[in-house]
């Protein structure tokens, strides 16, 4: 099986990175340092490693968004962003920084609160249509709806400080995470990931076009439900936790359809665990560049994505010719 | 197995009647060619049977059960739809896009002997077997369409609806097109087809509908139906009649009638 040898594959050089992200860093913790009675050894308990477990997590429900979003979607360029969700999400986060409401709980539970009103209104938006059409475009309004509360919220911000807390916090980043903010983004990224693994063989239908998905009895409006709750608890949890981290849903379903083909169903998995791959390294990167302060995840994440396209449109343009 | 049957069907579109009272039976063991100018309503017939659309009033009854009686499940088993546009989203192998048609009778795991020995039948009867390892994007548009209607087989439907699954094709690949939903009906499911081509209809079709307007104008043998006098009322143009030597009837519509 070509599909279950790339998996165990990619869950190994997972490991392998989670490994190394908890070695590398501005301080490098050797092996031989890793016991209790070394006082680096909480370096590696209550710093690196919740931090690499989140990076993990988010890593794995983008990637996993995005595949499944592609896959529904039947679209390459479709990104877990679509729909409206992530911006909804960091609205509410934006909204707890202008407040200023800084107990560490708060800016997550008023993420997940964004995340659940788009949600909500998505489903409003779209009704009992079940049409893909329909729901991009309502995606699209509540994405720009969002990002122009946004934009509102940090002119309006009531400090200079508050306006580069907003603006900072949403490059994304892993920096300085604790065990708290796992124990509030794990249990939301299971449950997420677990209603779009639902999805798998209903999705391959989708490859033939909806009529003929319904003709074999798939229910579009089912389907759509643990799409949008899938999608917008994994992504809305990640945004929670790390902020706007662009791209990883994006890339990674293309970086392992050569791996394992492009039936949607056998893209999700190995997307959710190349997205933690890809994540936990770019993390490991950002903590353990000489920069002066640390670089933004977010932003590194941003900076990998152009020359990507750069790839696609060039590979796509030898199609062509 | 028993007749496949719309009653009364009727169906308006923001106030443009689609169907106007079709009621009509299918038999088992036959093909039926659909036929009617564009616009007649032959696609959205076809999507009131397979359960893609609901009509407003009238009934699709399969076996004398109402359609609305059965669940998505059982109905995907029971009438396999191949829709007009052939479309395929992503570039996956041949065997595996045949063995998606096992979708409604596919547990939640593995598939079973049953799944694959049905997958191989349908690439058989569809002579797909030889490319069933390559990627669809590089399937002419021949095969591509062979490929599809295995598709659909491979769910054994007792019904198979196709909404113009001739079109784009070469005279070569309609001629095997037509002998394999002849040969599907020999199996013994009930196969109805929307056509374009009169001369398709008089070849394959044991039974032929007439629609226009959302009506049924006529229903019955190709000779009866397609006669000089109908094909004036329902297509507005007069046809020229002959036979080849080998006995086959061909229609050559010639002029429009006013």
């Amino acid at each position: 099986m070509k599909g279950a040898r790339a998996n165990v594959l990619l869950a190994a050089g997972l490991a392998a990175a989670m490994l190394l992200s908890l070695i590398a860093g501005k301080v490098w913790v050797p092996f031989s340092a890793w016991h209790g009675g070394d006082p680096r050894w909480l370096i590696i308990m209550e710093l690196r490693l919740p931090r690499t477990v989140l990076a993990a997590a988010v890593g794995a429900g983008l990637g996993l968004s995005g595949a499944a979003m592609q896959g529904y979607l039947r679209n390459p360029l479709a990104d877990p962003g679509l729909f409206g969700v992530s911006a909804g999400a960091a609205l509410g986060a934006v909204i707890s920084l202008f407040f200023g409401y800084t107990a560490f709980w708060f800016l997550p539970a008023f993420a997940l609160t964004g995340a659940a009103v788009s949600m909500a209104l998505l489903a409003l938006l779209v009704g009992q249509s079940g049409s893909v059409i329909v729901f991009t475009l309502a995606g699209i309004i509540l994405s720009s709806v969002a990002g122009s509360m946004t934009a509102l919220a940090i002119s309006l911000a009531p400090t200079p400080f508050a306006t580069s807390q907003i603006v900072t916090w949403l490059m994304g980043a892993l920096t300085d995470r604790s065990w708290d903010d796992v124990a509030i983004a794990l249990p939301v990224l299971g449950v997420g990931a677990l209603l779009l693994g639902m999805t798998g063989r209903t999705l391959d239908t989708m490859t033939l076009g909806e009529s003929a998905a319904r003709s074999m009895g798939v229910d579009p409006l089912r389907l759509q439900i643990l799409i949008v709750l899938g999608v917008g608890l994994c992504v809305g949890a990640s945004v929670a936790a790390a902020g706007i981290i662009g791209f990883v849903g994006l890339i990674v379903p293309h970086l392992v359809r050569p791996l394992v083909g492009n039936r949607p169903s056998a893209v999700l998995l190995p997307s959710a665990i190349g997205g933690a791959l890809l994540l936990v390294l770019a993390d490991s990167l950002v903590r353990a560049a000489p920069t002066v302060s640390e670089l933004r995840l977010g932003i590194a994440m941003a900076m990998l994505g152009g020359p990507f396209f750069l790839m696609l449109l060039l590979k796509m343009r030898r199609g062509l010719a | 197995m028993s007749a496949l049957a719309a009653a009364d069907l009727s169906l308006t579109l923001s106030g443009t009647p689609i169907l106007d009272g079709v009621s009509t039976a299918f038999r088992p063991g036959s093909v039926t060619a659909v036929l009617g100018p564009n616009g007649a309503g032959k696609s959205t017939l076809l999507a009131c049977l397979a359960g893609l659309r609901d009509a407003d009033s009238g009934a699709v009854l399969i076996g004398g059960v109402p359609r609305a009686a059965l669940s998505r499940r059982d109905l995907a088993r029971r009438i396999g739809f191949l829709p007009q546009t052939a479309d395929v989203h992503w570039d996956i192998d041949v065997a595996t896009l045949v063995a998606l048609g096992r979708f409604p009778h596919r547990g939640r795991w593995a598939a079973s002997d049953a799944d694959r020995a049905a997958v191989t039948r349908a690439m058989l009867a569809t002579d797909c077997t030889r490319f069933a390892a390559r990627g669809v994007n590089t399937l002419s548009g021949g095969e591509r369409a062979r490929v599809l209607l295995a598709r659909v087989l491979a769910g054994e439907p007792e019904w198979l609806l196709a909404d113009e699954p001739l079109a784009n094709l070469d005279p070569a690949h309609q001629l095997d097109g037509l002998d394999c939903l002849r040969a599907v009906a020999r199996a013994g499911a009930g196969v109805v087809v929307v056509l374009h081509d009169l001369n398709h209809a008089a070849r394959a079709a044991d039974d032929v509908l007439l629609m226009r307007a959302g009506r049924v104008v006529a229903q019955g043998a190709p000779d009866t139906v397609l006669t000089a006098a109908l094909i004036a009322e329902t297509y507005g143009v007069a046809a020229h009649f002959g036979m080849t030597p080998e006995g086959q009837r061909f229609i050559i519509p010639t002029h429009r009638e006013p």
